[in-house]
């Protein structure tokens, strides 16, 4: 998920916690009660949110990039005015994130730093190319989709500021997948052309979007941990199943055919069983060597230097008023 | 579909010249989407963006339905050439550094607020009704984006150096937004669109009142270039009509 490199091991010190603070967490824990900023927590907590919070805000912003790559483009001025709509709202989901990331004390210049400095990541799925308009229908149904199966459980995760911003969010991301979803519609509806190109693209982000949620339980240290802790409420499986289940029946619908020869419906289980998904492609786009990481992280460090005159300036102007209006209430 | 032609009576012509300036100053704005100096800007930018661009929506199918030859917004923002957009030319400058866009902005929306406010009082409801929205949009967009120029003029020596240079390079096109043709005459006499020489007074109150505060100098005004309102154009529309119309373009007569 746009949390996905979370699946690492912890290699942080083991602090000893006081241990009656600790029983008092867990005892909120399971009442289900909300963890506040200004609650005790254990440190190996704190880190695995700031951790995962961060990386969901830096997804966020990069996020901006795949899709507003067609803002210029998008074909009609009604699909042009929803997408800039879109993008805006996923650079204010960046937002409010760092601001949840920063009631656990760490300030949204460190995290934007640790990005640009590629000391933390952000979900693989963005650095795969868009490379027709119908890219941007399918990003909106599968990886909006895809999002919203991770995070819907996310509005009740423990941290009570994490679980609020999930639930703006949440909103507007399942605006985004129909939206997304009509896109495509409107394209299997059309000419040939145009069903071919929704076909194209559904067949170059298919298998990303089952990455998304991350690497198979079996190979995920921190599930465990995360779920004792009600970070995370189901694994990591179990979300790619229900996706998967949700989603070939609306590719059905549109009358496309998901890339996989070994989907099949398994009528036991009710479920969709799918073929094996290519975990060293996702390793390599993790370790960087996806089709457009490179050029993500160039875009964001661009942004962000040719900017610093801008911040500079306004930091300057602030400091001048303040100096103006001591000088002000001094001279009276 | 190829290029086509519209009949510009004095009513449509002026609708477009509306709709091509909102338009085209709306990409340029969408154009820093993701790629703002902070991220309260790609949403701020963005929310000038989107309300440009609905202004343009609604003068677009206003001049369709005027027109009466049953054609789209679509149709008139996609399938019209350089030569037969109507925009001034300040709005299709390519985008520049954020000194320039802030300033642009500026002083566009310091001309569209009075502007769509005597705009409300028009004999047309329809356009009235557009202009009581873009009024609204436009104060808000003078508050953004002098409040910027305030901050870059009055900031840092970069900053200030950034804002004399995109002054020193828009200023030439302020007059553009105060050109009355024939066209504009009759609407102005039907009382349709308001007088410009009513609007600039306000125009000049606004920049004056941010200059001041932002320290930068009103130019004198020298050479003003013209031309973008009867559709001779700088080399930059082209380029972005190109992208902007591509899809329409390379998949004619499609839906989206
Ligand atoms: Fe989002
Ligand atoms: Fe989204």
């Amino acid at each position: 998920m746009y949390t996905q490199a979370l699946n690492q091991a912890d290699t942080g010190s083991k602090l000893v916690e006081d241990a009656d603070k600790l029983a008092r967490f867990e005892a909120k824990i399971d009442a289900e009660e909300r963890i506040e900023p200004n609650d005790w927590m254990p440190e190996a907590y704190r880190r695995t949110l700031v951790r995962q919070i961060s990386q969901h805000a830096h997804s966020e912003i990069v996020g901006m990039l795949p899709e507003g790559n067609w803002i210029t483009r998008a074909p009609t001025l009604r699909r042009k005015a929803a997408l800039i709509a879109k993008v805006q709202d996923e650079g204010g989901h960046g937002l409010y994130l760092y601001a949840a990331a920063e009631t656990l004390g760490v300030s949204r210049e460190e995290l934007i730093d640790q990005l640009l400095s590629g000391r933390a990541k952000y979900s693989s799925i963005f650095n795969y190319p868009t490379l027709t308009w119908a890219d941007i229908g399918c990003i909106g149904w599968l990886v909006d989709g895809a999002a919203i199966m991770n995070q819907i459980p996310l509005c009740r995760t423990s941290y009570g500021p994490y679980a609020r911003a999930m639930i703006r969010i949440c909103k507007e991301e399942s605006f985004h997948q129909r939206q997304g979803y009509e896109i495509m519609l409107t394209l299997c509806r059309g000419s040939a052309e145009q069903k071919a190109m929704a076909q194209d693209a559904l067949n170059r982000w298919w298998w990303p979007a089952l990455m998304m949620f991350g690497p198979p339980d079996a190979a995920s240290v921190h599930t465990e941990q995360s779920m004792r802790w009600k970070i995370k409420r189901f694994t990591n499986d179990a979300l790619r199943q229900q996706f998967v289940d949700a989603t070939v029946p609306q590719a059905h619908f549109l009358g496309l055919t998901i890339p996989d020869p070994d989907l099949r419906y398994d009528e036991a289980s009710g479920h969709w069983r799918f073929g094996a998904i290519d975990w060293e492609e996702f390793r390599q786009v993790l370790a960087g060597n996806g089709p457009c990481n490179r050029e993500r992280m160039e875009a964001r460090r661009r942004a962000h230097e040719e900017g610093a005159w801008v911040r500079e300036a306004a930091l300057a102007h602030a400091a001048k008023r303040r100096a103006r209006a001591a000088a002000k209430i001094a001279a009276e | 579909m190829t290029t086509i032609a519209i009949t510009e009576t004095p009513l449509v012509l002026s609708l477009l010249r509306l709709a091509d300036t909102a338009l085209v100053h709306s990409h340029r704005l969408s154009e820093w989407c993701g790629h703002a100096p902070m991220i309260e800007e790609d949403l701020a930018l963005a929310n000038l963006a989107l309300d440009l661009l609905g202004q343009a929506r609604a003068l677009y199918t206003y001049a369709a339905e005027v027109e009466g030859a049953g054609r789209t917004e679509d149709d008139l923002a996609y399938l019209r050439d350089a030569p037969q957009y109507r925009n001034v030319l300040m709005a299709e400058l390519p985008r520049g550094d954020f000194a320039f866009t802030i300033l642009r902005g500026f002083l566009l929306s310091a001309w569209a607020h009075p502007f769509w406010q005597a705009a409300t009082r028009s004999t047309d409801a329809q356009l009235a009704a557009i202009a009581a929205k873009a009024e609204k949009e436009a104060a808000y967009h003078v508050r953004h984006t002098g409040e910027w120029t305030i901050r870059l003029g009055d900031g840092t020596d970069e900053s200030r150096r950034r804002m004399l240079a995109a002054l020193e390079a828009l200023w030439p096109y302020s007059g553009e937004l105060f050109e009355a043709d024939a066209a504009d005459r009759a609407m102005i006499a039907a009382g349709v669109l308001p007088d410009p020489a009513t609007i600039r007074p306000a125009w000049e109150a606004t920049v004056t009142r941010v200059f001041d505060e932002a320290l930068l100098p009103r130019p004198a005004d020298g050479w003003m270039h013209t031309g973008g309102r009867s559709g001779r154009h700088t080399e930059h529309l082209g380029h972005m009509l190109a992208v902007m119309q591509h899809l329409q373009r390379a998949y004619p007569g499609c839906s989206w």
